[in-house]
């Protein structure tokens, strides 16, 4: 154990330091409010605000999509491209000072530009996709104000703002999940999402308080600059608690579950949000702590082995899944999974993961639009077994979506392959043993990728139709739905290229990202690497067009140990509810019973009124204030005897 | 026999005290003398005015730091909380003041008189309610006055009977279900009986270990406690044993577990605007009082009450927040939720040194608007039989009334924690001091409770949008200019304390120094 906690490597020496913001820099604040201001208008307005609220939500994004651009642009000519703005003073408590500022830097520039740029485009599809939908007034609401506080997120300079826009895009997104609210199967969903991510918060909230206990502060540049003298352990805690916050945002082992049941939300639209959005809120928590990351070794081990192991698991359950949303939910968790296994890998890796975030975001909004517009089409159906033969029909979300399926599986030379590849060439490069292990795990995930997505694809949109009998003529969506799947489809072909070439050199000049330590040699050739993960794709596409281009059965199979397994999501919901669920409810019926029997006399005794008659009352009630007296003796006797144990202890 | 002399006595000092006492004599012969119509214009604008006069005298005194008279300590804690009691107790007033939203108010003089029968509408008609709240109110603000500011245990003691016997009587005068709320008051006046004994036995307990000093005489002042922990030769049994009776009585009233039994059915019992006073300003009192026990009298013992009292407050806080989860009345709900956060309070008393004591006080204050704006919105989501308060009555509230299901969204985000309330920084505001005090463990359960107590709050949030108004969803009474003023300081302040803490913030450190 004491290994583990001493094997820590030197800090990055180079400091964080970060300059004022001036001119067009100073409204970066802008970003925030637009949205948010927005957010509340719309939800204040009410009806009034029905015919053109939509509207304003689309607007609202579309400025600060190009105030960031212009913000970005404005970050080119500075010398030290990471400014700050402070607010005001937010908390100052003795020693304690926490500013209410933000951080525009290229890492927080890039996320923003996805928020907004994506983001826009799904505004603009909802504007459509929404058109029936009684509620479109309030969801484009709860849609600026999951942006605004997504943007908070991205834009604090220090730990307590982004734990602002954590809560903030969490409430959100619970709103949005539980949109339908008519439909329970939603309503449980937003419940287990909330807590699912309740359970990361703390960990992230843990996390904060030990800033405040060991270093006496949150901001960024602080907290980075004097992490490198705590104890080892203290690193450790301090970025495993870290972690947990990001592994409940962005759907990681252990809290992968809440993610594909939040497919249960109204629209592809509002399971994008949680896709490609919200879910990489982890992986920038992780980068932007990553001198805490880097200053323990051991840490990186459990970042990458997280990484690894969420990256098979999403996959593997992929391959079992007729769902079309909960497919791509669970390819999300797997691509996050190779997002984390980047960030884990530190140094270099940092910026790869980076960039396949940002190409993830182009092909899986893509794909998740394209989803929603099949189901437009079929009559919200979902079931992959029902479709089939939509090429015919749908020949603009055909191709998009036929872009995107390039993309993720990595084909070169579409954008997958410039982002994945170099992650899964990242991961061989570690001294010992490990390389195989991560390097292996990643091709085998690349090759799984591979053949459920082309089972998704080709069970889509080849293949005999097995559509519902009350299908006759599936539609292409309107212009404005498919506009933005056009723009999403390119971004998906050449995004990728262009991203991989600039933004590893661009991200260099954030904070802390630019410590780059020397990498051990590959342990196969760079050939090699992408010799062998192309020929897994190919081979993964070929084995799901070979299984599935004559369509499928269109009811459940009997099937073998691993694909029942897969079917139920590997049994993790099961481990969850025995660890978790369980316990919870046994300790809250413990207690209830306990409060039945003294405490909550009340409540039946109204019961008792309601059902029987006075005298039963009565005689309910006269008994309960003796049983409280006891309880409070009980409590008394219990304080008097630890004080006097205590005591006891005093003496010796 | 030689002349018995007065001690000095600082009047400007205790004029708060002073002139809360005095208004509410005054208000017990306005019962007496004025005629019945003109007793509620009278009686309100006086305990309002006394409240203000007082808040006045407490911003006047606001650099003095002295014992008067022996036993009442004026200094930094004292003042502030004792603005704090003031200035909650007025919005309480302008809850228990509203006559707009039902005829003769929440109260009813007469026991005897069944709600909406001929005699009860003749009497509202007649009387404008029941006059003799009032009064009662002040007594128990002028009782709390002097909690937070004894000097001396016994002090403490009368003050606690001071504020609590009003607070009795009080509580059985529910207009609307009325068995309830007399069976309420009875179990509260039973159970608060036997705690203040506990607190009494624990008093002679100590007075007995103060015996024990040679030259320096005995007493329960708590300076003399404070060098008896220090130097008492008598048995530390004696000690440990009264100081655990002590703080037995003390958080009866804070509302810690297991001595929280009384909180569900009272809170659910009394009066809505009585609920809220206590909610507020009871809090306020109990933990003045057990952040004085604990940080002057008994500082020397820190490292043997901690652990005692820091598993209290895990109790507490797994009590409160794990018991919220199941409750279907918004009461009860509230109730527990308080008993919640008795446990997050506690930790802030338990933090060592000014910044816990500063946070306390910063969260008291907090606590106190919000949830006096919690208990002025249940008053007005009402149907034909007064208050509805199951929470499936709430189901789609927003719908049929947006803005006060947005105030009501906004008051349980603030219960929550949510970042921009003061929820959030009063929070923060007292487990930093504890986890900087070596309190880790608190501080852990602190954050896990209150993930577990965002949750039965969110589900009223989504239960009251994102449900469809049932046949049973009763509508918002327009409130009148009271209950209106109440909410929106309520709000305000949980507002301004969540986004600009800093100026209480920095009132509240300046103000965290005991005289000893």
């Amino acid at each position: 154990m004491d290994e583990i906690l001493t094997y820590a490597q030197a800090a990055p020496a180079e400091t964080v330091s970060y300059a004022t913001a001036d001119g067009l820099l100073s409204s970066v604040w802008l970003l925030v409010a637009i949205p948010l201001v927005s957010a509340v208008v719309l939800l204040l307005l009410g009806r009034r605000a029905d015919r053109w609220g939509h509207w304003l939500g689309v607007a609202a994004v579309g400025a600060a999509f190009l105030l960031g651009l212009a913000s970005f642009l404005g970050l080119r000519g500075l010398e030290n491209k990471s400014v700050q703005l402070s607010l005001w003073d937010f908390i100052v408590v003795g020693g304690l000072h926490v500013d209410f500022g933000l951080l525009f830097d290229p890492l927080a520039g890039v996320f923003v530009l996805l928020i907004t740029g994506v983001g826009f485009l799904i505004h603009l599809y909802a504007v459509e996709y929404m058109a029936t939908d009684t509620g479109r007034r309030r969801f484009f609401a709860y849609f600026n104000l999951f942006i605004a506080a997504m943007l908070l997120l991205v834009l604090g300079n220090n730990y307590v703002m982004l734990y602002f826009g954590w809560e903030g895009v969490g409430l959100a997104s619970y709103l949005l999940i539980s949109f339908w609210y008519t439909r329970p199967a939603a309503a449980t969903a937003g419940k287990k999402a909330f807590l699912m991510n309740r359970v990361g918060d703390a960990g992230l909230a843990i996390a904060i308080f030990i800033m405040f206990a060991t270093l006496g502060t949150t901001q960024y540049d602080e907290v980075f600059n004097n992490v490198g003298a705590l104890a080892g352990g203290t690193v450790l805690v301090l970025g495993l608690l870290l972690l947990l916050g990001a592994a409940g945002k962005s759907g990681q082992f252990p809290l992968q579950a809440w993610l594909p049941d939040a497919m249960e939300g109204p629209t592809p639209v509002s399971a994008l949000i949680h896709a490609a959005t919200m879910v990489t809120a982890g992986v920038y928590l992780i980068a932007r702590s990553n001198p805490v990351f880097s200053a323990n070794s051991t840490l990186q081990l459990v970042v990458v082995s997280v990484g690894a192991l969420t990256l098979l698991l999403g996959a593997i359950i992929g391959c079992a899944k007729d769902d079309i949303k909960r497919v791509l939910a669970w390819s999300t968790v797997s691509q996050i999974g190779y997002m984390f296994l980047g960030v884990g890998l530190g140094g270099a890796a940092y910026g790869l993961a980076i960039v396949h975030l940002l190409a993830h975001g182009f092909f899986k909004a893509n794909m998740f639009l394209g989803a929603g517009s099949v189901m437009h089409g079929m009559s919200d159906q979902v079931d992959i077994r029902r479709f089939g033969g939509l090429s015919k029909y749908m020949k603009i979300t055909w191709l998009t979506f036929g872009a995107g399926w390039l993309a993720i599986i990595g084909m070169i030379p579409f954008s997958g392959y410039w982002s994945k590849e170099p992650i899964i060439a990242a991961a061989f490069q570690r001294e010992d043993w490990t390389a195989w292990l991560f390097g292996g795990a990643a091709v085998l995930g690349a090759a799984l990728t591979a053949f459920y997505m082309t089972r998704l694809f080709v069970l889509t949109f080849h293949g005999p139709k097995r559509w519902t009998t009350d299908i006759e003529h599936p539609h292409e969506s309107p212009p404005l739905m498919t506009v933005p799947l056009i723009l999403l489809g390119l971004g998906s072909l050449g995004a990728g290229w262009l991203l991989a070439t600039s933004v590893p050199d661009w991200l260099t000049a954030t904070g802390g990202l630019a410590a780059t330590e020397a990498h051990p040699e590959s342990v196969l050739p760079h050939g090699v690497i992408v010799g062998l993960s192309l020929g897994v794709t190919v081979l993964g596409v070929a084995l799901g067009w070979f299984l599935f281009r004559n369509g499928t059965a269109t009811a459940p199979q009997p099937a073998g140990v691993l694909v029942t397994a897969a079917r139920k999501n590997l049994y993790t919901d099961t481990v969850n509810e025995a660890v978790f669920e369980k316990p919870g409810i046994f300790l809250t019926r413990a207690l209830v019973y306990l409060d039945n029997r003294g405490i909550d006399g009340l409540v039946n005794g109204l019961a008792a009124g309601v059902g029987g008659g006075s005298g039963r009352l009565r005689r309910l009630q006269t008994g309960f204030v003796r049983s409280y007296a006891t309880s409070i003796l009980t409590g008394a006797l219990l304080v008097m005897a630890a004080f006097l144990a205590v005591q006891a202890g005093w003496l010796t | 026999m030689t002349e018995f002399e007065l001690p000095p006595i600082d009047y400007a000092a205790i004029a708060p005290i002073l002139i809360i006492m005095g208004a509410a004599v005054l208000g017990v012969l306005v019962e007496a003398f004025v005629p019945r119509r003109l007793r509620h214009p009278v009686q309100l604008p006086l305990a309002l005015l006394a409240v203000l006069a007082a808040l006045t005298m407490v911003v006047v005194n606001a650099d003095k730091r002295v014992i008067t008279f022996g036993v009442i300590a004026i200094d930094g804690p004292t003042l502030f909380l004792q603005g704090a009691i003031l200035a909650l107790s007025a919005v309480a007033l302008l809850l228990v003041g509203e006559r707009a939203i039902e005829r003769g108010g929440a109260f009813v003089a007469q026991a005897a008189i069944t709600a909406d029968s001929p005699d009860d509408r003749r009497q509202a008609e007649r009387a404008g309610g029941a006059g003799e709240v009032y009064p009662l109110v002040t007594f128990a603000v002028g009782g709390m006055l002097i909690f937070v500011s004894a000097n001396d245990l016994l002090t403490m003691f009368i003050a606690l009977e001071v504020f609590s016997l009003p607070l009795y009587l009080l509580c059985a005068l529910a207009r609307r279900r009325r068995l309830l709320s007399q069976e309420a008051a009875m179990k509260y006046f039973l159970l608060g009986a036997y705690a203040s004994a506990f607190f009494l036995f624990g008093l002679a307990l100590l007075y007995g270990f103060t015996a024990g000093m040679g030259d320096r005489q005995a007493g329960v002042d708590f300076a003399t406690i404070h060098a008896a922990v220090a130097d008492s030769t008598q048995s530390p049994v004696l000690l440990f044993a009264g100081m655990a009776l002590v703080a037995i009585g003390l958080l009866f009233k804070a509302a810690a577990a297991p001595f929280h039994v009384w909180v569900p059915d009272v809170y659910q019992g009394a009066p809505t605007p009585i609920t809220g006073f206590m909610a507020a300003c009871t809090k306020v009192a109990a933990f003045g009082a057990l952040l004085r026990v604990f940080h002057v009298a008994f500082e020397g013992a820190r490292w043997d009450f901690t652990p005692v009292l820091g598993a209290v407050a895990v109790l507490t806080m797994v009590v409160g927040a794990v018991l919220a989860v199941t409750q279907t009345d918004i009461k009860r709900l509230l109730a527990y939720s308080s008993i919640a956060n008795a446990g997050y309070l506690l930790v802030g008393v338990l933090a060592p040194g000014p910044e816990g004591l500063s946070g306390t006080m910063f969260y008291l204050v907090a606590y106190g608007f919000t949830v006096l704006a919690a208990f002025a919105v249940v008053t007005l989501v009402r149907d034909a039989d007064g208050e509805a308060t199951h929470l499936s009555r709430w189901a789609g509230l927003g719908r049929r009334s947006p803005l006060y299901a947005s105030v009501f969204t906004f008051i349980l985000l603030a219960f929550a924690g949510i970042p921009l309330t003061s929820g959030f920084i009063s929070k923060f505001a007292v487990f930093a001091p504890a986890l900087d005090g070596g309190h880790a463990w608190l501080v852990i359960a602190g954050v896990l409770t209150s993930m577990v107590l965002a949750f039965p709050y969110l589900r009223v949030v989504v239960m009251m949008w994102l449900s469809e108004p049932g046949e049973a969803t009763p509508t918002v009474t327009v409130p009148g200019g009271l209950t209106s003023a109440a909410l929106v300081i309520g709000v305000i302040a949980t507002l301004v304390l969540g986004v600009v803490p800093g100026p209480l913030l920095d009132l509240a450190t300046g103000a965290a120094d005991f005289v000893r």
